[in-house]
């Protein structure tokens, strides 16, 4: 079986499309992830490929479905955090040799493909649609509710997973070499200046406080509830090996990276893989779990005139965004109970909920209502998952925080100062990502 | 600060000619009328490469925004830590940016919003590359 990259056509990405066609007729309900780790230790039992088939596996069991009754798998192939395997340094062959493995040796190791999967889940013996969406978890997600929609499967996976090798973070590479090519000195990216990787949203945060009157500080309260959150998350990096507080005064303190970005705004790598069962509206009701109702989807393809967005360019886009997301699922920014939108890097997770209205917000508005409570126990949450800041990068505990909440077993996370109906989760980047909506019911 | 050699390609060597002959020259389709920085194999408008040309720049511009890197990537920079890292705009298209260390220009004391000019700088392996010196 050949898989191939979702096509264009399989994402919301203009506006004017009107409601989803399937609106409310497909659901999620299985969940599974892996355990964190902050790098792979090398071992066979502990690398992307392990952490993934353990994630499916544990997705299936918690759908209560038998494994025979899977006839789909959409999968994020990329794995990397910014690590790559380094070219002069051998495929370790025991990971190779301790499954079954694919033309590329560092299938499982540093990629996924669905063929690798496939071949080492020897369960999963009736697949019969595989598709690949590039990126991550939030483009999994919107293809493998479009190919549910659209009957091209019926009980389908949908998998993201991460390996995060030594090494420090786009460190090496093109970094770490004295010349560079023409087109790569020049970017958009690294280029010859050396932007670290928050520059661009450090630059539209430099001038988001410019433009509304507002600074650094600001965004202590959000920072400190983001952590308080992920410690929440039992699935979590934090959670799992630095169950530590986030206060105020250690984020204010802490170092810059590319000022005004300090080190807490950026997001922390990590190994970890999480999967989804989705399935039709019709089949999720003979399931273990309560379903959780898909009522849109949209994307993002925003780009940037020149090197990096402007912060007019990002707030045309999240505004257009907001729209979107809403058209497609026929609801307002007042029908969301809360939000779970991209926050690694910290200090754009204000665009998009600006972007989105929520609670009523204006552009200008979000680091005065982080000053508010928006706590989980209060009537307007801020990204209760805890996000990327609060559970490592993986792009995806704003989704599973979706549907933990809405099926009742967020556990201590759960909101309760709202009843948890309603959700929307995206990202990543605000100039460009793919957004979903969770509902507990069809609508 | 020095940054690390260039080895012009063939999308971007009038480029880094240009910039060897102490000038600046900006991509341009002539169809759009329309300036594109960083160089693209065709317009991003009109999705062409057959009326890309390269167009002399004045070399005047404004400093749109700026950060100041504590924590680069880059090995060879990493000693010249913290240093400012702005957004320069083209007077000729102000969506145009170009970065810029801003030489002479103290860390974290920049003047958003000032007239800049273009000057060039020698790389790792002498390829000279635009920078820009708040004007006067």
């Amino acid at each position: 079986m050949t898989t191939q990259n979702a096509p264009e056509s399989m994402y919301r990405s203009r506006e004017g499309l009107g409601v989803w066609e399937h609106r409310g007729k497909v659901a999620a309900v299985g969940i599974g992830h892996s355990p964190t780790a902050r790098r792979w230790d090398g071992r066979p039992e502990t690398s992307v490929g392990a952490n993934s088939i353990l994630a499916l596996r544990r997705a299936i069991a918690d759908a209560g479905v038998s494994p025979d009754q899977v006839d789909g798998l959409v999968v994020v192939p990329v794995t990397t955090t910014g690590a790559h395997w380094p070219a002069d340094t051998p495929v370790p062959t025991d990971v190779v040799n301790a499954y079954n493995p694919t033309e590329d040796p560092l299938d499982g190791i540093g990629q996924l493909s669905a063929e690798w999967l496939i071949k080492n889940m020897p369960e999963l013996t009736n697949v019969k649609f595989t598709m690949y969406a590039p990126g991550c978890m939030s483009a999994a997600i919107v293809v493998a509710a479009q190919a549910v929609g659209d009957g091209l499967t019926n009980t389908c996976l949908v998998l993201k997973g991460w390996h995060n090798l030594e090494g420090r973070y786009n460190h090496g590479g093109a970094s770490a070499v004295e010349t560079l090519a023409g087109s790569a000195a020049l970017g958009p990216g690294r280029t010859l200046w050396g932007p670290p990787g928050c520059f661009g949203t450090a630059l539209q945060f430099a001038e988001y406080c410019r433009k509304y009157g507002k600074n650094h500080d600001m965004m202590a309260p959000f920072m400190q509830n983001s952590r308080r959150n992920g410690l929440l998350f039992p699935e979590g990096y934090w959670a799992q090996h630095r169950p530590e507080d986030l206060t105020p005064e250690d984020y204010l303190n802490a170092r810059w990276i590319a000022k005004p970005a300090n080190l807490f705004d950026n997001d922390i790598p990590i190994m970890v893989s999480a999967a989804y069962l989705f399935t039709t509206a019709d089949r999720a009701q003979d399931m273990a779990q309560k379903p959780v109702y898909i009522l849109g989807h949209a994307s993002s393809r925003g780009s940037a005139r020149s090197l990096t967005p402007t912060l007019q360019e990002v707030e045309d886009e999240t505004d257009s965004t907001g729209r979107k997301i809403f058209e497609a699922a026929g609801i307002t920014a007042a029908d969301l109970s809360f939000e779970n939108m991209y926050d690694g890097f910290a200090e754009f997770h204000h665009l998009h909920v600006e972007g989105l209205g929520y609670r009523g917000m204006k552009r200008g508005d979000a680091l005065d209502f982080y000053q508010t409570d928006i706590t989980i126990e209060g009537p307007n949450p801020i990204l209760p998952s805890g996000g990327n800041i609060g559970g490592g990068r993986s792009r995806f505990w704003m989704h599973t925080d979706c549907m933990q909440q809405i099926q009742g077993r967020a556990g201590a996370r759960s909101v309760t100062g709202v009843k948890p109906e309603i959700a929307v989760s995206g990202g990543p980047m605000p100039m460009g990502g793919n957004f979903t909506v969770w509902s507990s019911t069809p609508g | 600060m020095v940054k690390q050699g260039v080895d012009p390609d063939p999308l971007t060597q009038p480029f880094w000619e240009a910039a060897n002959a102490r000038r600046l020259v900006i991509q341009n389709c002539t169809f759009c009328d329309r300036l594109q920085h960083p160089p693209a194999p065709v317009c991003g408008q009109c999705r062409s490469g057959d009326n890309l040309e390269w167009k002399p720049m004045s070399g005047r511009g404004t400093i749109y925004n700026y950060c100041v890197v504590y924590d680069c990537p880059i090995r060879s920079l990493q000693e010249d830590q913290p240093f400012n890292l702005a957004v320069i705009m083209l007077d000729e298209d102000q969506d145009i940016q170009m970065y810029s260390h801003l030489p002479g220009t103290p860390v974290d004391d920049v003047p958003v919003g000032a007239a800049v000019q273009v000057v060039f700088e020698a790389t790792a392996n002498g390829q000279l590359v635009p920078e820009w010196q708040v004007a006067g």
